[in-house]
């Protein structure tokens, strides 16, 4: 060994530790950053109580036809939980009164029931059934859950524009082993925090569906909902537009509007 | 006067949608079954076409808080004047308060957790010349309460007036040889069907844990079979027995599996000819999602029953094994396929089979097809009399 490579080596040496801590440290300055922007955008929807709405869906086939879903979704927002939520079908008619109950958990399975009219029977769902498809559409029953903070990891990407808005680019990694996603890229608008493009990446790292949520509007003079949201299966073609109208705050919904017996008298 | 009149008017337009809410639905239906083997009893016919017609009706009022229900369903059948019938499934007027609800008239109510038949579930009776599942229920005239808790739901019941179970005619298939003849029916109480039954259900969830223990006393809607010869005919007459049976279900939810028990004791009341016993059904389905590029879900489903009785008194299931497979598509049309199997485990000879498919045609049509296998060798077998009586079965429902 000559003696006069030696001070390269070191340099070389010194030089690859410093760039390792400098990454460490903006690694984890990222997955702060990530984390302080989906808080601030939960603590920004906090307060609403609960709500209702209608839900039109129209699923687009490759071929061009149209299938349309009609349904109802109350929410309740629970403290130091995740939200209560039932979805009333109403279309088709085979589906009518079908009813669908779901208690999020900030870290625990997630308790799902459905209510079946023809054998008045509510079946309990096991948790894993939360990636399948939504009534044939492009969205499955997680894409439709409400968002809990605690349910992610977080890694701040980048600054960038979508549609003249300038928006944190966030990656969401699902801690749930039952999640059809391994991450989520999330475009969150910086002066009002809504999330307006996100693309989800299946195990092979790839995008496998890219969601984009437009037409928001402002409710009680805080909250932000998209009455329009495109979901398009980048593998197969199809895609699917849901429509969410005649939103309602604080209609004096309570636990008592999210059990089981609700469930049976949904209609 | 006019501004007054204007706003009583738009108070009123505002009012009426969050007030009431109707609505008139349901669905007629076409079903053709085919029964390829020659049939035991040569006044049974081998094929029959059916047309089906099930209205339903609600009125909700005060916001919901009351509301007023109708289910009817008809069916005429071709081939057998028993199976064609009228039934009133729902005909009940309810309150819902903060905590409580009160229904009063008549209603189906189902209580239970497995598959492969369903033991817990006493409220009705069962409409026997629809379906040999057993799923299809009569409407019960029923007073029920249910008072909603934080530590449970607790339901009771007073149930005035006793359903008896309709037999499939002497045209039919899948029924007794010798016929069973509805209207040969005897009671052990003196009251016949008017007796007073009474039932009470607790039931709770517990996060991952789904318990309800429940009660019942009075006639019971099995009825047991008494052969009867006569100088010219042989025929079985159904008899109702009064009973007291206690019941448990439990569920249990754990990532993809669903774990399931259900229990019960049934004890004869008085003078019965009823034997007391035990019968329970024990098993799990477990989901795999996602199977393939479309997202098909597969359950799998597996299921042990057991009955205390000795084999020729006990119901089809006293030491059997189900299994049993369930596929959704997951598509526009909700396409699924349902399987299962059951095996006598005391005789190798008796075992069932059936398959249910059915997926949409447009937005409001289904279609659907059914075949049920029956196989057995033995007379003291309790599907013995269905043996020649496997089917295949198509329909067709139009939804409104």
């Amino acid at each position: 060994m000559s003696i006069k490579f030696l001070p390269t080596g070191i340099l070389c040496l010194l030089f690859l530790c410093a760039a390792n801590a400098a990454t460490a440290d903006s690694l984890e300055n990222a997955q702060e950053k990530g984390l302080a922007i989906a808080t601030e955008m939960k603590s920004r929807d906090r307060g609403w109580v609960d709500s209702s709405a209608e839900m039109e869906m129209v699923l687009h086939t490759r071929g061009g036809r149209e299938t349309r879903r009609e349904m109802r979704v109350l929410a309740l927002e629970v403290q130091d939980d995740g939200d209560k939520s039932m979805t009333i079908f109403d279309s088709p008619n085979d589906v009518k009164g079908t009813a669908f109950l779901s208690f999020t958990h900030n870290n625990a399975d997630d308790d799902q029931w459905l209510y079946l009219p023809a054998l008045k029977r509510v079946k309990r769902i096991a948790s894993k059934n939360k990636s399948g498809p939504f009534m044939g559409s492009e969205f499955s029953y997680e894409d439709l859950s409400s968002f809990e903070v605690e349910e992610y990891d977080y890694r701040w990407l980048r600054d960038e524009e979508v549609n003249g808005e300038l928006c944190y680019v966030v990656e969401i990694i699902p801690r749930d082993k039952y999640s059809g996603y391994s991450r989520e890229i999330v475009w969150i608008d910086q002066v009002h925090y809504r999330a307006l493009k996100i693309e989800f990446y299946d195990r092979k790292e790839s995008v496998l569906k890219t969601l984009t949520l437009s037409d928001y509007q402002l409710h009680l003079d805080k909250f932000w909902r998209p009455a329009k949201q495109t979901m398009v299966n980048e593998r197969n073609g199809k895609s699917t537009e849901v429509f969410l109208r005649n939103y309602q705050f604080r209609s004096g919904l309570d636990e008592q509007d999210f059990t089981e017996n609700s469930l049976k008298r949904a209609r | 006067m006019i501004k007054v009149k204007l706003c009583a008017g738009a108070l009123l337009a505002s009012l009426i949608p969050s007030l009431s809410h109707a609505e008139f639905l349901g669905y007629v239906g076409v079903q053709a079954r085919a029964f390829p083997s020659t049939a035991v009893d040569p006044a049974q016919g081998s094929e029959t076409l059916s047309g089906i017609l099930a209205p339903e009706w609600y009125q909700q009022w005060n916001d919901g808080e009351d509301s007023f229900n109708i289910k009817a369903f008809f069916r005429y059948d071709s081939q057998d004047d028993e199976r064609s019938h009228a039934d009133i499934r729902e005909l009940y007027w309810q309150h819902v308060g903060s905590n409580w609800e009160l229904s009063v008239g008549i209603n189906t109510i189902f209580w239970g957790a497995t598959e492969s038949q369903h033991l817990v579930d006493i409220i009705n009776q069962t409409d026997a010349v629809e379906a040999p599942d057993g799923e299809d229920k009569l409407g019960q005239p029923m007073i029920h309460y249910a008072s909603i808790q934080d530590w449970g739901v607790v339901d009771v019941f007073v149930l005035p007036g006793f359903r008896s179970r309709d037999f499939v005619g002497e045209e039919g298939r899948l029924r007794s040889i010798p016929i069973t003849l509805s209207d040969k029916e005897q009671y052990q109480s003196d009251k016949e069907d008017e007796h007073i039954d009474y039932a009470l259900r607790w039931s709770h969830y517990l996060g991952d844990w789904n318990v309800g223990l429940s009660w019942f006393q009075g006639t019971s809607r099995d009825p047991l079979y008494i052969p009867q010869i006569t100088a010219t005919d042989a025929y079985l007459a159904p008899y109702y027995a009064l009973i007291e049976q206690s019941g448990l279900d439990l569920q249990y939810v754990s990532g993809d599996w669903l774990w399931k028990v259900e229990a019960i004791y049934r004890r004869g009341i008085g003078h019965s000819i009823a034997e007391d016993y035990a019968a329970t059904t024990a098993g799990f389905e477990y989901t795999l999602t996602g199977i393939n590029s479309l997202y098909w879900d597969l359950g799998l489903l597996l299921e042990y029953s057991y009955d205390s009785r000795p084999r020729l008194s006990a119901a089809p299931f006293q030491n059997d094994i189900f299994v049993g497979a369930r596929l959704s598509l997951n598509d526009i049309a909700s396409s699924e396929l349902l399987f299962g199997y059951s095996q006598d485990a005391d005789d190798q000879q008796s075992r069932n089979a059936f398959v249910e498919a059915s997926t949409r045609l447009g937005d409001s049509t289904r279609i659907t097809v059914e075949a049920y296998h029956f196989h057995s060798e033995s007379n003291q077998d309790p599907i013995y009399s269905l043996r020649r009586d496997s089917y295949i079965e198509l329909g067709l429902e139009y939804y409104y």
